[in-house]
C-alpha cells in the first residue's frame, strides 16, 4: 500500500513521545518541570482572569463553567460575524454575516465542529478568522480534553476515587495548562513550517493581477493563512481560510505540507490515550482501546483508498484505463493522499478536506459515513476517548449480566440512572441524525440537492452525520446556505457535542460517590482480550442497527447502480 | 472578583486541591459547588484573555516572524517580471485556451482564485459524464489524442479550482501543439517542460504550467519579496 505505512509509523512515532509528555504535563496531581517552565504564564494568565486555580470543582460545578463558558463565546463569535463589516482588520471590505449564517457558524466553532455554510476567503474578515475562530479552535480542543481528564481523575485513576462529591479538577486550570503547554507551542511550530512552505501569513489584502493568457482579473485572497492551518490540523477543528480548505495551494501548497497537515489530523487524539494510560496507571486497558481504535482505522482507510484507486465511472471509455478517481482532487497529492487524509480526518472529527469527498466513489464515500458514525475512531482530541467509554460504558453493563454479575464499571455499581443517561447519549445519535434527515428529504426544496438519486439521499445524511460527529467536512454540493440548514444544524452541533461529553462526566461524577465493591475472580476483567472484543462488537452492532438502512439507500445503491 | 465568589471562603493553601489525593490540610478546603454570579464574571474575564492571546497575539507573532523569514511566501508567493509587474503567484493556477500555451485542468471555477471550489459532481451524476464528453471531443481535437487515451487529470476537475499543476503525461500529449503553434523544434519544448517538472517527492510528479508558459513568452519571473 504505496506510501500509507510510513504515515501510520511517523504518527505513533510522533505520537509517543507526545503523549507521555503529555501524561506529565497535563497531570495536576504531581508537580513536574513543567511547572517551573509554564508556571509563571500560567500564574499570570489565571491572576488576570481572575480564576483561584487551588480550588477544585465538583463534578456539576465543571459542567456548568464549561456550558457558562461556551454561551459566552458563541454569543461573542456571533457578534463579531454579523458586525464585522463594520469592526477593523477588514481590507477587503467584507459586510456583516446573515443572521442565521451566524449563528450557525458560531455554533459550529463552538462545537469543535467547523461546518462551513460560507467561503471564508470571500465572506469573513480577518478579525472573524482569528479572534472569533482561532480562539474556538483552540479552547474548543482543550475542552474536550480538559473534559477527558476530569473524568480520567475521577473514574480512572487508580484508586477509584470514593468522597461523595469530591473534585474533579478546576476547568479554567485545565484550559490554561492544556493551551500553553500543548497546542500553543505545537501550533507555533506548525504554523511557521507551512509558511515557510508557501502558506500566506499577511495582513495585507487580496492581490490582484492579470492572467498571462487573455488578460483576465484574478483576484488572489490572503490574509493571516498559516496560524489558523497549524490550529486547524491540529485541534481536530477543520474549518479553513478558504472554502475548498486544503485542497487549495494556497492553505496546502506542498507534499511535505501535506504530510504536517495529515500527521496532524491524528496526532493529538493518539497522544491524548497515551497521555491518559500515563495519569490514570490503566496502561493496558488503554493499550485495548488503541488496539480496537487502530483496527477501526486500517479498515475504513484501506477501503477509502482502494475505492479512489479505481475508476470514476463516468470517465469509462474517455480517460486512461484503470485510472484512479481524481475528479475534485488535487493533482499534487493523487489519489492515495486524498484518500488517507479523507479517512482520518473523518475518523478524529476534524473534518478539513485535501480533495472534494462529494465526488468519492461511493464506496469512498460509504467509508467516510461509516467513520463519522462510529467517531471514536481516535475521535475529537478528548471527545474520542469520551465516547469510547460512553461504549464501554454499555459494554460493562452488558459484559456483567453475560457473566451474572450485579452491572458494575471498576467495581462501582452501574444503575438506573447512569444507564437511562448513557442510553439515551448514545440514542440520541441515530435519533438526531436519521430524524433530520428524513423530514429535509420528504420537502426537496429543502434539501437544496446538487447531485440527483441515491447520491442526494447522501448528501443530506452526511450533512446531518458529519453535524452531529462534529465533523464538519461535508458533501459540499449541497446548497446549505439556507435558514433550515443553519438552524436544524444547529440542534444537531450542539446535542452532538454536549450530551455524549457531559453524560459520562455526571456518570463518572455520580460514580464516585458510591462505595467500591471488592474485586475479586467474578468480577468483570475489563483488560481482557475477552472485554476489548465485547466492546468493539458493542459499537459495531450499534452503529449497524442504526444506519445500515439508509447506508443501503444512499452509498450502496449508487454503487450498485453505476454504469 | 474571582471564582471564590460564588458562596465560599476560601482558605489559602498553596498546592492544588483535587478531592481523593488531598492531604488533610487541603482536604479542608472548600470546593466549588455553586454558580453563581461571580462565575459569569469569571467566564467572561476569562474568554476575553484568551481571545486577545490566542485571536490576536498568536497570529500577530506567526505572520510577525513569517514575514522576517519568509516574506515571498508570506505575502502569496507572488511573481513578477522585469518591470516589477505582479503577474501571479506560483500556487495559483490560471486559465489558459489559446493553443500557444499549455492547458491546465478542468476548473468549476474557470480559475477565479476568489471563487474557489471544485465541481462536487457525484460519479453517478450524468452532468460529470457530459463535462467529460465535451472535455473529451475538444482534447481529441486539439491534441489529437484518441477518447480512452486521455490523462485522467485532463478530465478532471480539482478540488480547488486553481490547481497550478498537471501530469506529466498530460503535458507530453501538449508537446506537439505547442512546438507548431509556436515555431519551435518539439525537443526544444519539451526540454523546458523538463525544466518545470516536479519528480514528486512527497506528492505527485507534475508540471507547473504557469511557470512553464511564461518560460515559454520569454518573460523572466523572479520571485516578489
Amino acid at each position: 500500500m504505496s506510501v500509507l505505512p510510513l504515515y501510520y509509523a511517523l504518527l505513533i512515532g510522533l505520537a509517543l513521545p507526545l503523549g507521555l509528555y503529555m501524561g506529565r504535563a497535563l497531570d495536576t496531581h504531581r508537580p513536574s518541570v513543567m511547572d517551573r517552565l509554564f508556571g509563571p504564564l500560567e500564574s499570570f494568565l489565571m491572576r488576570l482572569a481572575g480564576v483561584d486555580r487551588r480550588l477544585s470543582m465538583t463534578w456539576s460545578a465543571y459542567l456548568l463553567a464549561v456550558l457558562r463558558l461556551h454561551l459566552l463565546l458563541i454569543g461573542l463569535a456571533w457578534l463579531v460575524f454579523m458586525d464585522q463589516g463594520v469592526l477593523p482588520l477588514n481590507p477587503d471590505g467584507i459586510p456583516g454575516m446573515r443572521w442565521d449564517t451566524a449563528l450557525h457558524t458560531a455554533v459550529s466553532f463552538a462545537t469543535n465542529t467547523n461546518q462551513q455554510h460560507y467561503s471564508g476567503q470571500t465572506q469573513l474578515s480577518y478579525l472573524s478568522q482569528t479572534l472569533a475562530i482561532v480562539t474556538l479552535q483552540f479552547l474548543t480542543p482543550a475542552t474536550g480534553l480538559a473534559v477527558l481528564l476530569a473524568i480520567t481523575r475521577t473514574l480512572l485513576r487508580r484508586p477509584v476515587a470514593t468522597n461523595a462529591g469530591g473534585g474533579v479538577g478546576n476547568y479554567y486550570v485545565d484550559l490554561t495548562r492544556i493551551v500553553v503547554r500543548v497546542l500553543l507551542p505545537l501550533s507555533l511550530i506548525v504554523a511557521l513550517i507551512l509558511v515557510w512552505q508557501g502558506v500566506p501569513a499577511t495582513y495585507q489584502g487580496a492581490q490582484r493581477v492579470t492572467m498571462l493568457d487573455g488578460g483576465a482579473l484574478q483576484v488572489i485572497p490572503r490574509g493571516p493563512v498559516a496560524p489558523m492551518v497549524a490550529i486547524k490540523q491540529l485541534g481536530t477543528n477543520g474549518g479553513g481560510w478558504y472554502g475548498p480548505n486544503s485542497t487549495v495551494p494556497l492553505e496546502n501548497p506542498t507534499g511535505l505540507s501535506n504530510l504536517i497537515e495529515t500527521i496532524a489530523l491524528l496526532l493529538i487524539p493518539v497522544a491524548s490515550l497515551i497521555a491518559v494510560g500515563v495519569i490514570s496507571g490503566r496502561r493496558r486497558l488503554m493499550m485495548g482501546i488503541g488496539v480496537v481504535m487502530i483496527a477501526f482505522s486500517l479498515l475504513t482507510t484501506t477501503m477509502i483508498v482502494v475505492s479512489e484507486r479505481l475508476p470514476n465511472a463516468a470517465l469509462v471509455g474517455l480517460a486512461v484505463a484503470d485510472s484512479p478517481n481524481l475528479e475534485g482532487k488535487e493533482l499534487r497529492f493523487g489519489s492515495d493522499l486524498s484518500a488517507l487524509w479523507g479517512s482520518w480526518t473523518t475518523q478524529t472529527s476534524n473534518g478539513s478536506v485535501n480533495a472534494m469527498h462529494d465526488s468519492f466513489n461511493p464506496l469512498g464515500g460509504l467509508g467516510l459515513l461509516m467513520d463519522m458514525f462510529v467517531n471514536v475512531t481516535f475521535g475529537g482530541i478528548g471527545v474520542g476517548l469520551i465516547g469510547y467509554l460512553l461504549y464501554l460504558m454499555l459494554a460493562a453493563f452488558i459484559g456483567s449480566l453475560m457473566i451474572g454479575r450485579a452491572p458494575e464499571l471498576f467495581g462501582k455499581p452501574l444503575e438506573t440512572r447512569e444507564m437511562r443517561w448513557i442510553s439515551l447519549a448514545i440514542l440520541a445519535q441515530p435519533l438526531i441524525i436519521l430524524g433530520s434527515t428524513a423530514i429535509t428529504v420528504a420537502f426537496p426544496t429543502l434539501a437544496g440537492n446538487s447531485n440527483p438519486g441515491f447520491h442526494g439521499l447522501s448528501q443530506v445524511l452526511y450533512e446531518y452525520t458529519s453535524a452531529f460527529a462534529n465533523n464538519g467536512s461535508g458533501f459540499e454540493g449541497l446548497g446549505d446556505a439556507t435558514p433550515w440548514w443553519n438552524l436544524t444544524c444547529v440542534v444537531a452541533l450542539a446535542v452532538g457535542r454536549f450530551l455524549p461529553m457531559l453524560v459520562p462526566l455526571a456518570v463518572a461524577g455520580w460514580l464516585a460517590g458510591k462505595r467500591t465493591a471488592p474485586q475479586g475472580r467474578g468480577s468483570l476483567a475489563m483488560e481482557s482480550g475477552a472485554f476489548v472484543g465485547l466492546t468493539a462488537g458493542v459499537i459495531v452492532i450499534v452503529n449497524l442497527l442504526g444506519f445500515l438502512p439508509a447506508l443501503v439507500l444512499g452509498p450502496i445503491a449508487e454503487q450498485l447502480t453505476l454504469p | 472578583m474571582s471564582a471564590t465568589d460564588s458562596g465560599h471562603d476560601a482558605p489559602r493553601h498553596d498546592a492544588a486541591v483535587h478531592g481523593a489525593h488531598a492531604s488533610p490540610a487541603e482536604a479542608s478546603h472548600p470546593l466549588l459547588r455553586y454558580a453563581g454570579p461571580g462565575s459569569w464574571l469569571t467566564a467572561a474575564r476569562f474568554s476575553l484573555l484568551m481571545a486577545v492571546l490566542l485571536g490576536l497575539l498568536y497570529p500577530l507573532v506567526v505572520v510577525g516572524v513569517g514575514q522576517l523569514g519568509f516574506s515571498h511566501q508570506a505575502n502569496g508567493s507572488l511573481l513578477a517580471d522585469a518591470q516589477g509587474r505582479i503577474i501571479g503567484s506560483s500556487l495559483v493556477g490560471q486559465a489558459f485556451t489559446s493553443d500557444r500555451y499549455f492547458q491546465g485542468r478542468p476548473s468549476a471555477v474557470d480559475y477565479a482564485a476568489d471563487t474557489l471550489g471544485g465541481s462536487n459532481l457525484a460519479p453517478s451524476n450524468p452532468a460529470l459524464r457530459q463535462r467529460a464528453e465535451a472535455d473529451a471531443r475538444r482534447i481529441t481535437a486539439r491534441d489529437g489524442v484518441a477518447p480512452g487515451r486521455i490523462p485522467v487529470d485532463l478530465l478532471t476537475a480539482s478540488g480547488s479550482g486553481i490547481d497550478p499543476h498537471i501530469s506529466p503525461q498530460a503535458a507530453a500529449i501538449q508537446v506537439a501543439r505547442v512546438a507548431h503553434a509556436r515555431g519551435l523544434r518539439e525537443a526544444d519544448v519539451r526540454g523546458l517542460v523538463a525544466r518545470y517538472s516536479e519528480s514528486g517527492g512527497l506528492g505527485q510528479p507534475r508540471v507547473a504550467i504557469l511557470p512553464l508558459n511564461l518560460a515559454l513568452d520569454g518573460i523572466a519571473v523572479r520571485p516578489l519579496p
